[in-house]
């Protein structure tokens, strides 16, 4: 297999006596696409966030290319530079243009020339079809297309690997088809990409590999195929069926 | 009533000008305090809780009393004009920091965290991300703050500023031109008073129209 | 140990006397805050009404309490009316009337605003349940327009305990002006009592204010 961008190795994460990931280990391989499942609190936000140093760890350790993620650190911001992150909120800066947005960081950070960033901007907005919002504010946007800002604004940064953190899951329905689409589009272009996600069509159409999370650890590892069609664990099973409805047996009564 | 006008004027610049010394001083100790507190500095922090409960829960007028009369017994003289600036400054400080504590309170610590995510250094997202939102989303009660600082530099002829109060109780006690000194004080607090109010209600609603939200 | 001038409370009554001056400002707040309660509810009410004249009257009202000085407002109510208009009034009565004025207007200010802070769907959604009017507005509005309002009117009450310092100036004898008569009187027994009396009088306002702004912050923080 590709070589290992992040390792995550035996980490242990605790809010003062609730252990939410408990000894949990993984690797994210260059070009693959990562969907993390599970049921809500089952720490796979966590998980996330913790590879981005957002989360400080107890135990265990979390390397992006043999370099300590670890917000105390001071390479964290080259770090973060290399792994982006698109947030379930979306997160843009509300006092910033939608351009400002995008801009802000590779100028403030990778010291791009404004005229630069703003075309490599300009380009990608052109590809998520948003080119018409650049000078918008991001009040003035949907949900759907706030968030394919933010895909962009964290593509702007020439990531080696993303992280989605839930991100349709503030959507209204009409408009997670926008996104999904969007991040489909970039799993073809082979980019590294973990995704926690509640759209379990859509998993099945992006993933690579599929990690099933329950309570602080993995449960169950697998080809979508695999994992959808044929779960092993009694935990998997279950979890898969609350995506599931039976036809209401009129009749029966409550 | 032409002829007091110049005694008006004068006092009338003393006020302004230990008003908005005081006022400047007060901003500059309400964003250090509120950003002591907002990074909860030890020791310094108690200290500035101490400082703010002190503060915003006694009156200006006492505690100029205390300041222009008391300290002195200690051998701590200050001047009466010192007093005005310091004791405003004091007080407004301790409103100001709430102020911006609150502001600073008020952005969301994912918003950090997504420009943290982006490469940036705490730093960066102070200057870039948090002040810029903090500041906009006080400005109401920064505003608020500037008028009540403003209308608290009537208490100043308490400790024997010749300011517009002490002009027009002069006038009232000594010559009886009490509607004449009554209209003139009206007048002067208006001419402070109203550019600041209807400048702040212009910046107020700019703010609201280029509104945020999320 | 320097002399801080303490000594001089406890000669006499003198301690007995300060807190019998803190307790004329304090009925003059006590007094001027039930006013402004009362009176603002009924002014905040009106202020929702959609009546231009009431907007424009209102609006006028609000803006001269908050730009007016309540020093300048105590000088017009107190030598306005016996000086101009040659009515004898208490110098208490005046700071009464001027602290209800100013206490009533910010009230309805405050009122206004927790009443429009109700969101329209609050109204929409009791409706929707079959409630009356009356009843939507005993069961629903009126509980959470109370719980934004409290912890601001508590607010109210130490602001309006604080400025009643300023009654001194014309000529309320209250705790502040008890201490100068204090301080006249001992001048050539206690020399520093000028530090210790004010230095009283400042821990004195703190006790009274502190506890009432605590419990504002308290419930601000249990209801928001």
């Amino acid at each position: 297999m590709s070589e290992v961008l992040i390792n995550v190795d035996h980490i242990v994460k605790r809010y003062d006596n609730n252990t939410v990931l408990n000894d949990l280990s993984l690797q994210v391989h260059k070009g693959e696409v990562l969907v993390v499942v599970g049921p809500s609190g089952c720490g796979k936000s966590t998980l996330l966030r913790t590879m981005n140093g957002l989360e400080p760890i107890q135990d265990g350790q979390i390397t992006y290319r043999d370099k300590k993620v670890d917000a105390k650190n001071k390479d964290i911001t080259e770090i973060r530079q290399k792994v982006g992150m698109v947030f379930q909120s979306y997160e843009l800066f509300p006092h910033m243009s939608i351009l400002d947005n995008i801009t802000l960081s590779p100028i403030l950070v990778q010291k791009k020339e404004r005229k630069e960033a703003e075309k490599e901007a300009e380009d990608l907005l052109r590809r998520v079809g948003l080119i018409d919002k650049k000078d918008a504010y991001p009040r003035q946007l949907s949900g759907g297309q706030k968030q394919r800002v933010a895909i962009v604004r964290a593509l702007a940064m020439h990531p080696e690997v993303l992280l989605f953190d839930e991100v349709t899951a503030a959507l209204d329905p009409e408009m997670v088809r926008e996104v999904l689409d969007v991040i489909l589009e970039l799993a073809k272009q082979g980019s590294t990409m973990v995704i926690v996600t509640h759209e379990m069509n859509f998993a099945k159409a992006v993933a690579d590999r599929v990690i099933f999370l329950d309570k602080g650890n993995i449960v169950e590892e697998g080809s979508p195929f695999d994992f959808f069609e044929d779960p092993k664990t009694e935990r998997a099973k279950k979890f898969l069926q609350t995506f599931t409805f039976d036809k209401v047996d009129k009749g029966a009564g409550i | 009533m032409q002829e007091y006008l110049p005694l008006f004027t004068k006092a009338m610049w003393l006020t302004l000008r230990i008003g908005w010394m005081g006022i400047l001083l007060s901003i500059v100790i309400g964003l250090v305090t509120a950003l002591i507190r907002h990074f909860n500095v030890p020791v310094l922090k108690q200290i500035t809780g101490i400082y703010i409960e002190l503060f915003r829960n006694t009156p200006l007028l006492v505690q100029l009393f205390f300041m222009y009369y008391g300290l002195p017994r200690l051998g701590v003289s200050i001047s009466a004009e010192a007093c005005g600036v310091l004791g405003l400054a004091l007080l407004g400080g301790a409103y100001m920091a709430e102020v911006f504590r609150s502001g600073l309170e008020s952005i969301e610590p994912i918003q950090s965290e997504s420009a943290l995510s982006l490469g940036m250094n705490h730093a960066q997202v102070m200057r870039h991300i948090i002040l810029p939102q903090a500041v906009s989303t006080s400005v109401p009660a920064f505003i608020a703050n500037i008028i009540f600082l403003l209308k608290e530099t009537s208490v100043f002829s308490a400790i024997s500023l010749m300011d517009l109060m002490f002009t027009a109780k002069d006038l009232i006690g000594l010559y009886y031109k009490t509607i004449e000194s009554l209209t003139l004080l009206v007048i002067f607090y208006l001419i402070i008073l109203l550019p600041v109010s209807i400048i702040g209600s212009i910046i107020e609603r700019r703010m609201r129209y280029a509104g945020f939200g999320a | 140990m320097p002399d801080l001038g303490l000594e001089v409370l406890f000669k006499g009554i003198n301690m007995q006397r300060l807190l019998e001056g803190l307790w004329v400002s304090m009925r003059i707040s006590l007094i001027s805050v039930a006013i402004s309660m009362v009176l603002g509810l009924l002014l905040g009410a009106l202020m929702t009404r959609k009546n231009p004249v009431i907007k424009v009257l209102t609006r006028i009202y609000l803006e001269i309490v908050r730009v007016m000085p309540q020093m300048v407002l105590l000088f017009i109510a107190f030598f306005g009316a016996t000086r101009v208009l040659g009515i004898d009034i208490d110098a208490e009565a005046a700071s009464i009337f001027v602290f209800s004025f100013w206490g009533t207007a910010e009230m309805g200010d405050l009122v206004r605003s927790a009443l429009i802070s109700i969101p329209k769907h609050q109204y929409e959604s009791g409706a929707a349940l079959g409630l009356t009017e009356r009843q939507v507005y005993y069961h629903i509005v009126i509980p959470q327009t109370v719980r934004r309002l409290i912890p601001n009117s508590i607010n109210l009450i130490t602001r309006m305990i604080k400025t009643t310092s300023l009654v001194m100036m014309i000529g309320v004898v209250e705790v502040l002006k008890v201490g100068q008569q204090i301080i006249e009187a001992n001048r050539s027994s206690s020399p520093n009592a000028a530090f210790g009396i004010y230095l009283t009088v400042f821990v004195l306002y703190f006790i009274a204010c502190w506890p009432i702004s605590m419990l504002a912050k308290f419930l601000e923080r249990k209801w928001n």
